[in-house]
């Protein structure tokens, strides 16, 4: 008899359904798998034996051949035992077959027949409702992530038997609701902790207002990483459909997030030691790198001139689209990464140029660490921000305003851009292009001149006028204004980046 | 535009050529010498003979018959093929001022435009010197200063080091004034390397001497024989930034020696830069807070340029209050956010300011006062 079972593969962060077609014939025992299955998919073979033995069927020793089509999709396990072993069960008559039709199943086996999770539930899931199942069979552990998908009833279960079970008509029990996240709930990042720093705390919220990336510079200990990891607090909560793409990501990609929904945006700060695969996604089999992880969230390149410039140069592309593309043989793989970048880096290789501690670096050193600073991405930034170690004085002022009250202004402030974009594509103040820049923003005279003055004098590249005027706009949002005025134009010059790139940092 | 074909009228001649191949031929031996505490002027002092004896050591025998051999006419061709005008002690256009040292060089070496040379040459002129770490504070004093003299007409002298030289020379260059620069090896070689494109512009429009000849790399010695040629060359030497042991220091006593004028610009009592030029004032040297103070000291009340109003006259008040204090050392934002000053109104101020060319913008947000265009 042949049996038809339902299931998925990670195809990039997406799922593709997989029909196993099992086949049992007299003959010599044999188990065979086809349709390009991997080595450890082969390994199934294993683990579904034993599985189905342990878990009180009969193991038939007769020529069964498994096929996982369709047969051109390359299939990497895990993830289909489940679905061959219903698939063995079925076609030698231990399973109820109707049923199949609309369930599909989803997980890896134990030897003793108990169900795993493995990643990309989330997607699985999707890729169900979008097949038109009306049911996924997974493991119990890590079911609340597939429960997050409306439109498919999942069924949590413990083991083979139990998923047996349940397609035999006994009730499908639903999995237990969790909490995602991605840091320990204790551990709330709030700018109320923040002491002093009133400078990068005021850039934080022109860069959460409109999407605006970021540099910090200043020495060692100054407090960059700490501001940094301040920043998702301050963006506007996510969207469903944003948390959906947040959780399918990690969960393809292996990432800790509890199970459940994650619903605060991603913060990554790779190491400056990442190579370029990991950074922008690839690999042997195509996951995701650091840049998706952040998508929605913040990307965090904490010393910015030590990282290889290769690895700068892959970013280039997925900042300015959204996306990266990975190619793997003749597959094309898209990932988004729709992050904002902040940077961080030191005045001069000791770090201590310009503070109280006397830098010991000469002119020579200083020019070359400069050089160093990738231009590809200095060009993506719109603010530079100078952090100092906070004065005594600062450390024991009262504690500020909430990251809440903040995040407000930028809520309000993020409401004004999207009414002012409707119709475009672009969403926030940074994803202006010139043309938007030109037909959709008020400029007061006086700002305009101050602007033309600054441009004339030789201190503004003609990107760097637009991106002023991007900052400056976004600037205006904050105060609630329609047009932009002179006092916008004039801190959104102050907190530029000199042009010319890193020699222009080179002073 | 070469200075290839030397004025046939005054050729730099035998003995002074000579003098010089042997200077360069004996820079090694030099060297050692120096490294051991011999005094340099007393040894450059010397005649050719007595100079092979004193340090020509094992190899005396040979350099003597190198010597015999020379032949003016290869010195005066490696000179033609580097563009390098060869001025000796005897042509009239050999800077009068460098006669009044007590071992002037035999022959000088002009690298650049000749043009350029005659036109600084028929200025006066004023040495800028300082240290080559150079604050931000002292490299704008030193652009500014060299701006300042070089519109009024003076020719800039230093010896493009990193550093204070630099600035002075790029602020001359920057209002198409005169500069000269004084190197410590050939003339033809930019050095330190990195100033290749300073040492091109200076060329093009100044002069680039040497006392060397072409083709020579500079040794330590060569550094403070070069500084006496600074000292020397101008009319008043000024110390923009010097550590307590700075060789611009040296370079201003040796100033002092010549009856020159000796001015410095005077710095924080706290700062470790300002030790040597503070010291310089303290025992006398005029202190300069910007060009007109040089002019004054060279051309008394008359020579100095009609001054341009203060830039800063007639700012609003929270502006100037705000320039204050940057002036008075608060020189980043987070110093100046507080008290009641809201970081917006700050920022705006300092855009303001920096759009009316009072302050400039440093790397990682810091702001200079600027010196006056």
């Amino acid at each position: 008899m042949l049996a038809r079972v339902v299931t998925f593969a990670i195809d990039g962060i997406d799922s593709r359904p997989v029909v196993v077609e099992v086949d049992i014939r007299p003959g010599l025992p044999a188990f065979l798998i086809v349709g390009l299955a991997d080595a450890a998919v082969r390994e199934a073979r294993e683990r579904v034996r034993g599985a189905i033995n342990n878990s009180g069927f009969d193991f038939p020793a007769r020529r069964i051949t498994a096929n996982l089509a369709p047969a051109h999709l390359p299939k990497i396990g895990p993830g289909f035992d489940a679905a061959l072993a219903v698939g063995v069960l079925v076609a030698s008559g231990q399973c109820a077959a109707d049923g199949l039709e609309r369930t599909a199943v989803f997980g890896d086996l134990s030897l003793t027949g108990a169900l795993r999770p493995c990643r990309g539930l989330l997607a699985v899931a999707e890729g169900a409702r979008r097949a038109g199942m009306d049911r996924l069979i997974v493991a119990r552990e890590g079911a609340a992530e597939a429960a997050v998908v409306d439109g498919v009833e999942i069924a949590a279960v413990e083991d083979l038997k139990a998923m047996v079970d349940v397609l035999g008509g006994a009730p499908a029990p639903p999995p237990a609701p969790q909490m995602g996240g991605l840091r320990p709930a204790a551990d709330v990042l709030d700018l109320s902790d923040v002491r002093g720093h009133e400078l990068p705390l005021r850039a934080l919220e022109i860069a959460a207002a409109g999407g605006h990336n970021l540099l910090f510079e200043g020495p060692p200990g100054s407090g960059k990483t700490m501001l940094a990891t301040r920043l998702p607090g301050l963006l506007p909560p996510l969207s469903r459909a944003e948390a959906l793409e947040v959780t399918r990501i990690h969960s393809v990609a292996g990432v800790e997030h509890r199970g459940g929904l994650v619903t605060e945006r991603p913060f990554r700060a790779p190491h400056h030691t990442i190579s370029a695969p990991g950074l922008v996604g690839g690999g042997r089999v195509p996951t995701p790198g650091e840049a998706s992880l952040a998508h929605n969230g913040v990307l965090f390149l904490d010393e910015l001139s030590e990282f290889p410039r290769a690895s700068l140069e892959a970013l280039r592309q997925p900042i300015e689209d959204g996306r990266v593309t990975v190619v793997r043989g003749q597959r094309a793989l898209s990932f988004p990464t729709r992050f904002t970048l902040v940077a961080a880096t030191n005045p001069c290789p000791c770090g201590f140029a310009g503070s109280e501690r006397q830098c010991g670096c000469s002119e020579a050193e200083i020019a070359r660490y400069r050089r160093r600073l990738s231009s590809p991405l200095l060009d993506r930034l719109d603010l530079l921000v100078n952090v100092a170690r906070p004065s005594a004085a600062e450390l024991q002022a009262s504690a500020r305003e909430s990251s809440a009250a903040v995040r407000d202004r930028v809520l309000a402030a993020r409401e004004r851009q999207l009414r002012r974009l409707d119709g475009t594509a672009a969403r926030c103040n940074a994803q202006m292009d010139a043309r938007l820049l030109r037909s959709r923003i008020e400029v007061a005279a006086d700002a305009r001149r101050a602007l033309g003055r600054a441009y004339d004098a030789g201190g503004l590249s003609v990107r760097g006028h637009d991106r002023v005027l991007r900052v400056a706009r976004t600037i205006a949002d904050l105060a609630e204004r329609d047009a932009v005025v002179l006092a916008d134009v004039l801190q959104a010059l102050a907190l530029r980046l000199p042009d010319g790139g890193a020699e222009a940092l080179a002073a | 535009m070469t200075c290839a074909a030397v004025d046939r009228s005054v050729p730099p001649c035998a003995a002074c050529l000579r003098r010089t191949w042997l200077v360069a031929r004996l820079a090694g031996h030099i060297e050692i010498a120096w490294m051991r505490r011999r005094p340099l002027p007393a040894l450059l002092a010397l005649a050719d003979d007595a100079l092979v004896a004193a340090l020509g050591g094992d190899e005396r025998p040979r350099i003597e018959e190198e010597y015999a051999r020379f032949d003016p006419q290869v010195a005066i061709a490696a000179c033609a093929a580097h563009d390098v005008l060869a001025l000796c002690r005897c042509d009239p256009r050999y800077p009068l001022r460098l006669h009044e040292l007590p071992d002037p060089p035999a022959v000088l070496h002009v690298f650049g435009q000749r043009a350029g040379f005659e036109r600084c040459a028929a200025q006066e002129s004023v040495a800028i010197v300082g240290a080559r770490r150079g604050s931000p504070y002292g490299l704008e004093q030193a652009r500014g200063l060299g701006r300042g003299l070089a519109a009024a007409g003076l020719t800039v002298v230093s010896g493009m080091a990193l550093g204070i030289d630099a600035a002075a020379h790029a602020g001359a260059l920057e209002v198409d004034g005169a500069t000269i620069a004084v190197l410590a090896g050939g003339p033809e070689r930019p050095y330190p390397a990195s100033k290749r494109r300073l040492h091109e512009r200076i060329a093009a429009t100044g002069a680039v001497l040497s006392e060397l000849p072409p083709g020579t790399g500079a040794r330590r010695w060569c550094f403070p024989a070069r500084n006496r040629l600074i000292a020397a060359l101008t009319r008043a030497t000024v110390v923009v930034e010097a550590g307590e042991r700075s060789g611009s220091l040296i370079t201003a006593s040796l100033a002092t020696d010549l009856g020159r004028d000796v001015a410095a610009v005077p710095g924080l009592v706290t700062a470790p830069l300002a030790a040597g030029t503070n010291a310089l004032i303290a025992d006398g040297a005029t202190l300069v807070r910007g060009a007109h103070d040089v002019l004054e000291l060279l051309f008394g009340a008359a020579g100095v340029v009609a001054r341009t109003p203060a830039p800063d006259a007639g700012l609003e008040p929270d502006l100037a209050a705000l320039l204050n204090r940057v002036r008075g050392g608060q020189d980043t934002v987070a110093a100046l956010v507080g008290e009641g000053c809201a970081v917006d109104a700050t920022l705006a101020g300092l855009a303001q300011l920096e759009l009316r060319g009072l302050l400039r913008r440093l790397a990682g947000g810091r702001y200079l006062p600027a010196a006056p265009e």
